[in-house]
């Protein structure tokens, strides 16, 4: 399986069917025992611990079913941590992080801790962080699932706006209406690719 | 390699998790408190019982005539022993290891002296001139009894500082001026001062101007000496001076009525060994008190890094390397213990400082006090055993897997 530069791509499946084992491989989390992952060119395996940091700070962002933000930091603080990793400045990663904040329209709500923010705002936070570092790839594992579904599509509107900046997204869920609005979805059972379906309108969309 | 965003990472994280901060915080703090108050308690009981005998000298052996109660060479038991100027002779003369030597002659005990028309009543001490050095006084003016005022039994005294304070009210130099001692007039040389203040209200006579007094001819009641002696050569001298002068004296060496010894080299070592006690005693509950504070920052260390296994998972996920997670928690551990210590040490000097200048200068406890490398040493201990204690956790964190961290229960 490829998926291109630039592609929005969903990955369904029951549970069990290998979804989250998939995304750890891609997103370097995890070791797989056989297969070829290759990411951006670059064969990825059994690379150590240092070099997987490096990658996964540089070339892939997260975001997660239940946000993973940092409880004792404030949205700003979250938001620029993946450029301190990258040794850049407070003021100027702080900097950085408040425009991120800007463009997921939570600005005013810097100070506030993840803990003072509701759902769907602390998941615009976590892809404002998945974002800053300016990732060739974003890794979403069911972004939405502990969402409403009127906050659901307003996460997935800015993923959308996200992919069509050029930014490569990969979303695992099981919520059919959410898998619609990629490009494709890949279907996963118990380990294996079961079938492929694309949405030619999400293709035009992309493509005008 | 100073990384001031490395320290502000780590200032915040501490800021934020104050609770958790305070306790690890508040662990090495209290150990190293009750480590400082425990070694400075030691110290000052230490202190107190040694300037009990500092107040003297502690090298001295006292001795004097006693009554017999054995008969010895056809002599009757019940014989009374007497001292003279040539026992004093004798001693300083011929025997090894004597450095000072005064014999003392007891003459008009509790006298009223008067100076014109002020009056006191004080003790009169009839010695030679190395007495001085066996009670370790010190002369505010003027100067002690010398060897020519024994050789030609001057009429002169040396008074303490109550008996200046009474006779002298107007402030004026008592040395030169003619004090009466039952009524026979006496040339002030001298004031001195001594550690024990009852023992300030005496004047001292030379012995040989009291024994031409009071007509003893050359009696002399007891002998001190200062020796260089340890203790147990002291043990051999003694037994060496009781058989000379049993000869001497013709008196049975194993009577020990005949003569008294007081040997305060052997008092002395005694309270030596006491103190070697106390100390083996406070260094061993120092040591588990270092222990206990150590258990106390690897107990704590390890609850933070179980605490933070999502955060940890959180900052490998987007990119924080082992060794970043490593040094994070390291460098948090390292510089709480280490304020901590600094906190705890300051917090005990303070105490005992505050501890010493409350209460009154007791016989016992005096000028409690650490011994500033074992406080600083121990400190240190307990800071390098806290990142130690913080290292384990922490390469435990470093190896946390991310997918492990971040799932979701």
């Amino acid at each position: 399986m490829d998926i291109e530069p630039g592609e929005m791509v969903s990955i369904m499946g029951a549970s069990g069917s290998g979804k989250s084992t998939l995304l750890n491989v891609l997103g370097i989390l995890d070791n797989y025992d056989s297969g070829e992952y290759y990411l951006n060119g670059m064969f990825v395996r059994n690379i150590n611990e240092t070099k997987a940091a490096q990658l996964r700070n540089r070339t892939i962002g997260f975001v997660f079913q239940s946000f993973n933000l940092i409880s004792f930091k404030n949205a700003m603080e979250n938001v620029a941590l993946p450029l301190y990793y990258q040794g850049v400045t407070r003021k100027k990663r702080n900097l950085i992080a408040m425009e991120y904040l800007e463009r997921v329209g939570l600005k005013e709500w810097w100070t506030h801790l993840p803990g003072e923010l509701s759902g769907g705002q602390k998941q615009r936070v976590a892809i404002a962080r998945a974002l800053i570092a300016k990732p060739k790839v974003i890794l979403a594992d069911e972004p939405t699932g502990a969402l409403d579904s009127v906050t659901s599509m307003e996460v997935i509107d800015l993923l959308q706006e996200i992919n069509q900046l050029g930014i490569t997204i990969l979303i695992v869920t099981h919520e059919h209406d959410i898998a619609l609005r990629t490009q494709r979805s890949i279907k996963l059972k118990d380990g294996f690719i079961e079938c492929i379906t694309y949405h030619q309108s999400n293709i035009k969309a992309v493509a005008s | 390699m100073f990384d001031l965003d490395k320290w502000q990472e780590i200032l915040s994280t501490i800021n934020k998790n104050r609770m958790r901060t305070f306790l690890t915080g508040f662990s090495v703090a209290w150990g190293i408190f009750m480590l400082i108050i425990l070694l400075g308690s030691g110290k000052g009981l230490q202190n107190g019982i040694d300037a009990q005998f500092r107040q003297d000298a502690v090298n001295t052996i006292w001795f004097g005539p006693g009554t017999t109660s054995k008969t010895y060479e056809g002599l009757k038991a019940g014989r009374e022993i007497k001292f003279t100027n040539e026992d004093y002779e004798y001693v300083r003369d011929r025997m090894e290891g004597v450095d000072k030597i005064s014999g003392r002659y007891y003459m008009w005990q509790n006298r009223v002296i008067s100076y014109k028309k002020e009056y006191g009543v004080f003790d009169m001490i009839c010695v030679h001139p190395d007495y001085q050095d066996i009670e370790n006084l010190t002369m505010d003016s003027g100067r002690y009894i010398n060897e020519v005022d024994i050789q030609k039994k001057r009429k002169v005294a040396v008074i303490g500082r109550p008996v200046q304070k009474t006779l002298f009210k107007n402030g004026k130099s008592p040395i030169g001026e003619y004090i009466k001692i039952n009524n026979i007039p006496f040339m002030v040389v001298g004031v001195f001062s001594d550690k024990v203040e009852r023992d300030e209200t005496r004047v001292y006579l030379p012995i040989s101007t009291a024994q031409m007094i009071s007509g003893g001819a050359n009696r002399i009641q007891n002998l001190t000496i200062i020796s260089s002696l340890t203790a147990a050569e002291s043990e051999k001298f003694v037994e060496e001076l009781r058989t000379d002068f049993a000869k001497r004296h013709k008196f049975d060496a194993e009577d020990l009525n005949a003569m008294w010894i007081f040997n305060q080299l052997k008092e002395y070592k005694m309270f030596s060994n006491l103190f070697l006690g106390i100390q083996i005693f406070v260094s061993i509950i120092g040591a588990f008190t270092i222990i206990a504070g150590i258990v106390g920052v690897s107990n704590i260390m390890i609850i933070v890094v179980n605490e933070r296994t999502k955060e940890i998972g959180i900052r490998k996920a987007i990119g924080a390397t082992p060794s970043s997670i490593v040094g994070m928690i390291l460098l948090e551990a390292v510089f709480i213990t280490g304020l901590a210590g600094y906190i705890g040490l300051m917090a005990g000097i303070g105490t005992l400082e505050l501890v010493s200048s409350i209460i009154p200068q007791n016989q016992f406890f005096l000028n409690p006090e650490v011994d500033f490398n074992i406080a600083v040493i121990s400190t240190g201990v307990l800071i390098l055993a806290g990142s130690l204690a913080g290292l384990m956790p922490s390469l435990k964190a470093s190896r946390i897997r991310p997918v492990v961290a971040l799932r979701d229960e």
